[in-house]
């Protein structure tokens, strides 16, 4: 077996396009589950919106790039509260059923057939980061410790990992203003914090659209990392892998997912890569396994961990147990 | 229990006025591609050697010889408006002609749209076969829009009634235990995955759908008692349990993409028929069978429910458990039951939709959102509203493709479900308190 090549992509996965857009994410989600205790199971639908909002400004309507970046944004806002308005009243699993169908149909709709023109059907759109990849510094490969990238690679990865200390800090700064205190109150009692004539609905809607915004950032990483939207990445899936980094990460803790998220990618590489050696090689005979179900195994996985985790350390790394919004209510 | 009873009386009459039906297949959002396929077949005969040819606007898209087998398979490049067309020349001297030798066809995404060319003088009216419901052969305009209305309200009520046993499923384990359920799409796979093995290792459908029921309820019974009630004795949080469920779908759907990779097959048995005409629709007998096992045991469970003492037990663990163990019910005995009998109508539900679609291992993931869609309609913990619910999405889901893009149907009932619930959000059945 290979194992510098194992181990180097692995370490690579560290730092990755994939770690940004899923900390990103994740980022958004804890300020909704973390802080807020809402239940938004539609992640993926924020970042749908928001790289779909860039992708079809640029290539179907033709402006500008940051004109694709604000509808993108305004698609969001827009979502979050045609979302909060039906759901936030609601108890918990309402909002969780709500926003997975909702990111479902986001998804149907992008790849539709009917709206190919608008949307590119389930082949998605490319061609809309000209600009984005026009404003690159790098001509050259770039090293960055014992890892080296292309310069479009360092371009995306630099502007990522500004946007996630940037989203990180914003949480840092929300949560210990005192409308963070709110926020936080609400998750543990909101019929406390409604007798306090807080306006609990205004608060809850304010924190799912600043989740979906920062949501968005990964969106547009994840759309300009690709050069391309399709509408099939966009499914609950990635909600799913969201909340396990999440939780694995630490929910409530402003760190928790961008740490999540490492380590998340980082194994979920690791695993790929030994599995990939171990069939290769032959010690994992062909009748258990080929290379082609390394992919299933590794979902599998992710599977496994997310609920072992929620069963034997639902703090996950950093969390503080009593601080984790998992009681029915 | 007056308004039970009633509520049922309705559902019956409602399935007995439309009466059964059988439908285009169904549309299926997930990654795979579009093909037309179908059997020729002269009096129980294949007829091999005959060509057939699909085409669109863009011209012609591929053309095979029927097989041995009399069957046929073309991969088209995606849904819209196919014309299929059948080369007379080319048919054996002994069969006199096939009724239409031009079938045209829409074919929805990810769909193997079933085309069925029906051998007879042609213009005259053929001996078995048919064509495909949803593409209205002859008649008036006026006619072919009501008998597709028809068609489509018979396809929808097939749907919800199979819909019906699952969303029964997670309404009892919901009911009883407080969780929502996201691996319940997976125990429908179940269902269809193990009647497949079963099926393909040589035993009869029929016995192998009732084995995967068994087993079904053997599987619920050891993932009761072997993973849930000890969580909930350790006093898991009820969202806790919810994100676990999805750790655990996740575990299973790609446990099944593991052992059965990827593909979509189909059973050996009843796949393609040839249909009936009766009143305003065509039918095939296995859809008639499909919908009248799923009345009887959908009423067979509400029987239980309101006559049998463990169906007493089960009413009572769903409107208050503490109440319910401090009057002598047994209530980690009655959720065990029910996490039984909601697997084994899961796992028959997918057996069913299996045999009206094909298997795949997305089967049960793809409808888990119209599930939840159903028993949120319904009102969520309620047994009647799930059946109630599960057959208005059904219906709706078929008849909305009259106004919206066949591919958007889903999409549809979900954007319902959320208009709904700003409305009444307790749902149909539901009690305002529920929901707070």
């Amino acid at each position: 077996m290979d194992w510098s090549n194992i181990l180097g992509d692995a370490s690579r996965a560290l730092i990755g396009s994939e770690t940004v857009v899923f900390a990103l994410a994740a980022i958004g989600l804890n300020v909704q589950f973390g802080y807020t205790g809402l239940l938004n199971f539609g992640q993926a639908a924020f970042l749908a919106v928001a790289a779909y909002g860039l992708a079809t400004t640029v290539v179907t309507f033709g402006l500008p790039f940051w004109i694709g970046i604000l509808v993108g944004f305004a698609g969001v806002i827009v979502l979050a509260v045609l979302l909060g308005v039906p759901t936030l009243r609601l108890r918990a699993d309402y909002l969780a059923i709500v926003t997975i169908a909702a990111s479902e149909i986001i998804r149907l709709i992008f790849r539709s057939v009917t709206l190919r023109e608008t949307f590119g059907g389930s082949g998605g759109i490319s061609g809309f980061s000209n600009d984005f990849y026009a404003l690159n510094p790098y001509d050259d490969r770039v090293g960055l410790g014992p890892f080296e990238f292309g310069p479009r690679d360092a371009w995306v990865l630099t502007v990522g990992w500004v946007l996630v200390i940037l989203a990180c800090l914003i949480v840092w700064a929300l949560m210990r203003s005192p409308w963070g205190r709110v926020i936080k109150a609400i998750r543990e009692d909101e019929d406390a914090v409604r007798s306090l004539g807080k306006n609990v609905y205004s608060y809850k809607m304010q924190s799912l659209i600043i989740g979906g915004l920062l949501g968005a950032l990964g969106g547009f990483i994840f759309a300009l990392a690709q050069a391309a939207v399709q509408p099939d990445l966009y499914s609950p899936n990635l909600t799913f892998f969201a909340y396990t980094i999440l939780i694995l990460g630490g929910a409530g803790r402003v760190l928790g997912p961008v740490v999540g998220a490492m380590i998340f990618w980082c194994l979920l590489q690791l695993t790929a890569g030994l599995l990939e050696g171990l069939v290769r090689t032959g010690a994992i005979p062909t009748w258990l396994m080929q290379s082609n179900d390394v992919g299933a195994v590794r979902f599998m996985l992710v599977g496994i961990a997310l609920l072992l985790l929620l069963v034997f350390r639902p703090q996950g790394i950093f969390g503080d147990k009593r601080e984790i919004a998992l009681d029915a209510r | 229990m007056r308004r039970l009873v009633s509520t049922l009386g309705g559902l019956l009459t409602v399935c007995i006025l439309l009466g059964v039906g059988a439908g285009t297949a169904l549309g299926q959002p997930a990654e795979s591609a579009e093909s037309i396929r179908g059997f020729l077949r002269n009096e129980g005969e294949p007829v091999p050697g005959v060509t057939i040819t699909v085409s669109n606007e863009d011209g012609e898209v591929g053309s095979v010889e029927t097989g041995t087998d009399g069957a046929w398979e073309i991969a088209v490049p995606g849904p819209g408006e196919y014309e299929v067309v059948l080369d007379t020349e080319t048919l054996p001297d002994d069969v006199p002609g096939v009724v239409a030798d031009t079938i045209t066809t829409v074919v929805n995404p990810l769909q193997d749209k079933a085309v069925l060319f029906r051998v007879g003088e042609p213009g005259g009216d053929g001996d078995g076969g048919g064509t495909t419901p949803g593409t209205p052969a002859e008649g008036s305009a006026d006619t072919a829009q009501a008998s597709q209305i028809w068609q489509l309200v018979a396809s929808g009520l097939r749907f919800g009634l199979i819909l019906g046993l699952a969303a029964l499923g997670l309404s009892l384990v919901f009911g009883t235990t407080g969780l929502t359920n996201f691996a319940h799409g997976e125990l429908v796979t179940f269902g269809a995955l193990v009647a497949w093995w079963l099926n393909d290792a040589g035993l009869p459908l029929i016995a192998a759908a009732v084995l995967a029921v068994i087993l079904g309820g053997v599987f619920g019974w050891a993932q009761d008692v072997g993973f849930w009630r000890p969580l909930r004795k350790r006093g898991t949080g009820l969202i806790a349990l919810m994100i676990i469920s999805i750790g655990v779908s996740l575990l299973l759907r790609y446990f099944y993409l593991y052992v059965f990779a990827g593909e979509r097959r189909s059973y050996t048995q009843y796949v393609i028929q040839g249909s009936i005409d009766l009143g305003p629709f065509d039918y095939a007998p296995r859809d008639l069978w499909i919908m009248g096992i799923s009345i009887i045991v959908l009423a067979l469970v509400a029987v239980a429910l309101v006559r049998t003492r463990v169906g007493k037990a089960t009413r009572a663990v769903s409107d208050n458990p503490a109440l319910a163990s401090a009057s002598g019910i047994d209530v980690d005995r009655v959720v065990t039951t029910v996490w039984i009998v909601g697997t084994a109508l899961a796992a028959m539900a997918g057996v069913m939709f299996g045999l009206i679609q094909q298997v795949d291992y997305l089967l049960g993931f793809r409808v888990l959102l119209l599930v939840f869609a159903a028993v949120v309609l319904g009102g969520l913990g309620t047994a009647w509203g799930a059946m109630v619910g599960s057959l208005i999405v059904g219906v709706f889901v078929e008849v909305s493709t009259l106004v919206i893009p066949s591919e958007l149907k889903y999409a549809g009932v979900l954007a319902i479900l959320i208009i709904i619930l700003m409305i009444r959000p307790q749902g149909i059945l539901g009690r305002p308190e529920r929901v707070g």
